[in-house]
């Protein structure tokens, strides 16, 4: 399959009047067309700066990406000016935040905020954008979407916005739809409608979907592949298979013990225990080992190197070192 | 829409008549009768003038009177102006306060938006610091002090611009920036705050994401948004300015309604008193409806929800 | 899945010979170490006081109004001129050894003109504060607290009051209680409070619906109490902030109704009638006699403000971290 994002080595920082916060640092995977990828982690380890980074929306300052590279179709987009990232977002990559009740400016109507970054991209008069308009919401769902357009968001339901919100993303066409959290602010009937969407999103357009998110569940349903963030690393990363059921990073299994499961309801839920590590000063070795049930001396004081489990599915953990094995034999 | 309007303008009703109730009650709680002083006065004199400005009727009579003729917009002669009805007065006078007020707050308004706006989009540059600065001075500065500065330096040291009065645009230039300074540096700190707040909200970085252009992201999706709460503090800002006007046609010796006002008050002339405090508090609660009605227009929310008070 | 982590794992590890093999047994569990949080915790009110402390310009208004006070008892005290009278023949002296900041039309001493000038301003300035602050904190706890219909009557009244042009009503009352501080204190409050009034209600609107709140009322605590306890602490920065806000404002319309001849009358010094005595010197060019109460209303106003605008950054828990 061919490659439609790459990004090496990210790292971005963060300048407080505290100190520099890091992030981001090394984060590298890749991205292949049509697909979603799933980033998972727990709220601070860097996930959703990482969304941001590719999309060059780091507010800088404080934030800056400090080293790594972007590469999108073949263009490094770290490197690129302002003006010409302009260029690129909304029509190659759009992204979708995580509220739907302050995504939308309250003080333009929903057909201005469909149409203008249409208009802006493409010359069309006002008439097409409006006809392009309306499709795509009939496509997202959403009923009479001539009358729609001339509302405004306090007239729609969370659930209804959020639907607008991925209309305003996909009406560029673009080939990469990053969405930050898409479902958090939304009750839990109405995200599965929005997953739904998703699905039939990427049926009908092949768009690639980067999905950021805390909840295993919705990761469950839609992604192909995900990666598992702590403390500004990608510490393990896998097709959904070898993830739920293969899990070899300990927190990654201490992830998947917390969520509840339906189909094994004796089983107990194990909570991960204390906090994740500041990242002001990040420990040097495995940012994990203070939370982590199997840590050794090691953990605290080298960082682990990637081992390729299979094809797919990598993990940065001293467990699967040989010296690691030896004792837990004996 | 229209029931917002309603209840808009109920509230500036009974504001108009708190004010002119409370203006009534407390002249007529003064001791004393205006005419007392006069010199030459006896006591049938004084009899027939208390008859001819219905002081002799009881309290509520005189009330009623008093309401009947506001609501005509008729506020009666004034006393020691016999010849001029209050009406005639302020005929002469508030025009010229008004246009005084008027360039003001265009000039304030324009001015500190304009440094807001520079200052957020600059946040925490040199130019951010340098208008902040500025505009902490322009509130600190009392007006008079501005005013009489402006006269020393522009006027008399230099020479550049005339001292007094209200004849051209050239006499129009220092009593404006005395009067505009202080509204136009709340303006500018308040714009700016609010710009700052509004530029970290989603929908900015929704726009961000959609690669729209930077002026459009700041004027189409900031700028409208920022502005509302400046729409807010447009009435109070009036309110001041328009008393702020006094002082300036005191210090520029501008013919406005501020002379007047200030005599009637040192003279105890009650019907000139109340004509120009109702007045001018008519007005100030209109230009406040107003205010509240754009408000309602540039918001859309306000349409479905009725307004919270805050 | 053993298999396949054994067949795949040698060509990727990089070289751990010289990391020593001990390093590899299982380490005591220490959680409570990650428990543990790395920055000390500040309380509400030392975290504030650090960032105000950091901010220049709020500390250098603070030490004004610091010195300001001081003068302002002290002052008229250490010079051995009175407020009221001064010999004629110093008239209009520039400042000298014996005047410090020279004498005006009436040979009075500008010096002790000045620091008496800043009792009546911070005096009416803390007044009209410490007024807006108990009327607006009772009226405004009140109508936040009770919610409903209580609520909504006290809201059109502060919507009507709120309408009163300020300056007219403080006009109208000058010229029925005749010119006195005291007018000008009651005549500010009567309008002033109503910002406060509008801000603990909000305040208290939006914290009486927290978890802490419900949970002390379910506790089965008195009102009054929840009000003291509960909701004031928790609402004290913005109230706070208000307040610093507020006597600017007030010292700005003690020395404004006084330059009209509305408020302090001569021989009483007030900054406001020393400028307004002194406005003919533009020509004369006795320019000590307005500078220096021009000077002192405008440094005391921009101490508040920047005071305010520091307290307002520090106290703001938005801002927190």
């Amino acid at each position: 399959m061919e490659k439609l994002l790459q990004v090496k080595d990210l790292h971005v920082s963060f300048v407080t009047y505290g100190g520099e916060v890091q992030a981001v640092r090394g984060v590298s995977f890749d991205l292949h067309k049509g697909e979603t990828l799933a980033i998972v982690g727990e709220s601070g380890c860097g996930k959703s700066v990482t969304a941001n980074s590719i999309m060059k929306l780091i507010p800088s300052p404080p934030g800056k990406i400090t080293a790594g590279k972007i590469i999108y179709n073949g263009q490094e987009l770290v490197t690129k000016e302002e003006k010409e990232m302009r260029h690129i977002r909304g029509v190659d990559i759009s992204m979708i935040f995580q509220d739907p009740m302050t995504a939308l400016n309250p003080t333009l109507t929903i057909g201005e905020q469909l149409t203008e970054g249409l208009r802006q991209h493409q010359q069309i008069s006002r008439q097409a954008a409006n006809q392009q308009a309306m499709d795509i919401l009939d496509l997202v769902g959403i009923p009479n979407p001539k009358e729609r357009l001339r509302q405004y968001p306090h007239q729609f339901s969370g659930g209804m916005r959020q639907r607008i919100v991925i209309a305003m993303a996909l009406i560029c066409e673009p080939e990469l739809l990053i969405a930050d959290e898409p479902t958090t602010a939304l009750d839990v009937t109405i995200q599965a409608q929005i997953l739904e969407l998703f699905e039939k999103i990427q049926k009908e357009t092949g768009i690639a979907i980067i999905l950021i998110t805390h909840d295993l569940g919705v990761v469950a349903k839609i992604a192909d592949r995900i990666a598992v963030m702590y403390a500004g690393k990608i510490i393990e990363v896998g097709d959904k298979r070898e993830i739920f059921y293969h899990a070899s990073h300990p927190y990654t299994k201490g992830l998947l013990l917390s969520v509840p499961r339906l189909d094994r309801p004796e089983e107990k839920l194990i909570p991960i225990d204390g906090t994740p590590p500041d990242l002001f000063s990040p420990p040097v070795g495995c940012p994990f080992t203070a939370r982590c049930p199997q840590a050794m001396e090691v953990c605290e004081k080298v960082y682990p190197y990637q081992t390729a489990l299979s094809d797919t599915h990598q993990v940065e953990c001293w467990l699967q070192d040989e010296k690691a094995r030896k004792p837990a034999v004996l | 829409m229209a029931s917002y309007i309603i209840k808009r303008f109920l509230i500036m009703i009974m504001t108009v008549l708190v004010i002119a109730t409370l203006t009534f009650f407390l002249m007529h709680a003064i001791p004393g009768s205006p005419f007392n002083e006069e010199r030459g006065t006896n006591d049938v004199v004084q009899a027939n003038l208390e008859a001819h400005y219905h002081l002799n009727e009881p309290i509520y009579i005189q009330y009623f009177i008093y309401l009947k003729s506001i609501a005509t917009l008729d506020f009666g002669p004034s006393i020691k102006h016999p010849t001029e009805s209050v009406n005639e007065l302020l005929g002469r006078g508030f025009p010229i306060s008004f246009e005084l007020g008027m360039v003001t707050i265009i000039v304030a308004v324009l001015s500190g938006i304009v440094l807001g706006v520079l200052a957020a989009l600059k946040h925490n540059g040199f130019i951010d610091y340098l208008a902040m600065a500025c505009a902490v001075l322009g509130i600190s500065i009392p007006n008079f002090v501005l005013a009489t500065l402006l006269i020393q330096k522009m006027a008399v040291d230099w020479e550049l611009l005339p001292p007094a009065t209200w004849s051209s645009p050239m006499h129009m230039i220092l009593p404006t920036m005395a009067l505009a300074t202080g509204p136009m540096a709340i303006i500018a700190r308040l714009t700016r705050s609010s710009m700052l707040e509004v530029l970290t909200q989603d929908y900015i970085k929704t726009a961000k994401a959609k690669g729209l252009k930077p002026y459009k992201i700041v004027i189409k999706h900031a700028l409208k948004n920022a502005l509302m709460p400046v729409v807010t503090i447009l009435g109070t800002l009036l309110a001041g300015i328009l008393t702020g006007t006094f002082v300036i046609e005191k210090i520029f010796a501008i013919p406005g309604m501020g002379r007047y006002f200030i005599e009637a008050i040192n003279q105890r002339d009650y019907p000139l008193i109340m004509g120009t405090t109702v007045f001018y508090s008519f007005f100030l609660v209109f230009m406040l409806f107003l205010v509240d009605i754009a408000y309602g227009v540039l918001d859309p929310r306000i349409k479905l929800h009725k307004k919270e008070s805050d | 899945m053993e298999h396949l982590q054994e067949k795949t794992k040698t060509d990727h590890s990089p070289d751990t010979r010289n990391i020593p093999d001990e390093w590899f047994r299982p380490k005591a569990k220490d959680i409570k170490s990650a428990e543990q949080v790395v920055r000390p915790s500040l309380s509400y009110w030392q975290d504030a006081w650090q960032r105000l402390s950091k901010n220049k310009l709020a500390m250098g208004g603070l030490l004004f109004l610091i010195f300001l006070s001081i003068m302002a008892i002290f002052g008229p005290v250490l010079s051995p001129y009175t407020v009221q009278d001064g010999p004629l023949a110093t008239q209009n002296q520039p400042p000298s050894l014996n005047h410090w900041f020279g004498t005006d039309h009436l040979g009075r001493d500008v010096f002790t003109r000045t620091w008496y000038g800043a009792r009546i301003s911070l005096f009416v300035g803390l007044m009209a504060a410490l007024i807006d602050f108990f009327i607006g904190v009772i009226y405004g706890g009140i109508a936040g607290y009770r919610g409903g219909k209580v609520d909504n009557v006290m809201m059109r009244v502060i919507e009507i009051l709120y309408g009163l042009p300020y300056l007219l009503v403080v006009i109208l009352l000058l010229v029925v209680m005749g010119p006195s501080l005291l007018t000008i204190i009651i005549a500010l409050t009567v309008t002033g409070w109503v910002g406060m009034a509008r801000i603990v209600r909000g305040q208290v609107l939006q914290i009486k619906n927290y978890e802490f709140v419900l949970a002390s009322k379910s506790f089965g605590t008195k009102p009054f109490r929840i009000i003291r306890k509960n909701l004031l602490p928790n609402t004290m920065g913005p109230i706070i902030v208000q307040m610093t806000l507020t006597v600017p404002t007030a010292i700005f319309a003690e020395a404004f109704l006084s330059f009209l001849g509305l408020g302090i009358q001569s021989p009483y010094a007030s900054w406001g009638v020393m400028a307004d005595e002194s406005l003919g010197t533009i020509l004369s060019g006795h320019w000590w006699r307005l500078f220096f109460p021009a000077f002192f209303i405008s440094a005391t106003m921009f101490a508040f403000n920047v005071l305010g605008d520091g307290l307002q950054d520090a106290l703001d828990p938005k801002l927190r971290r």
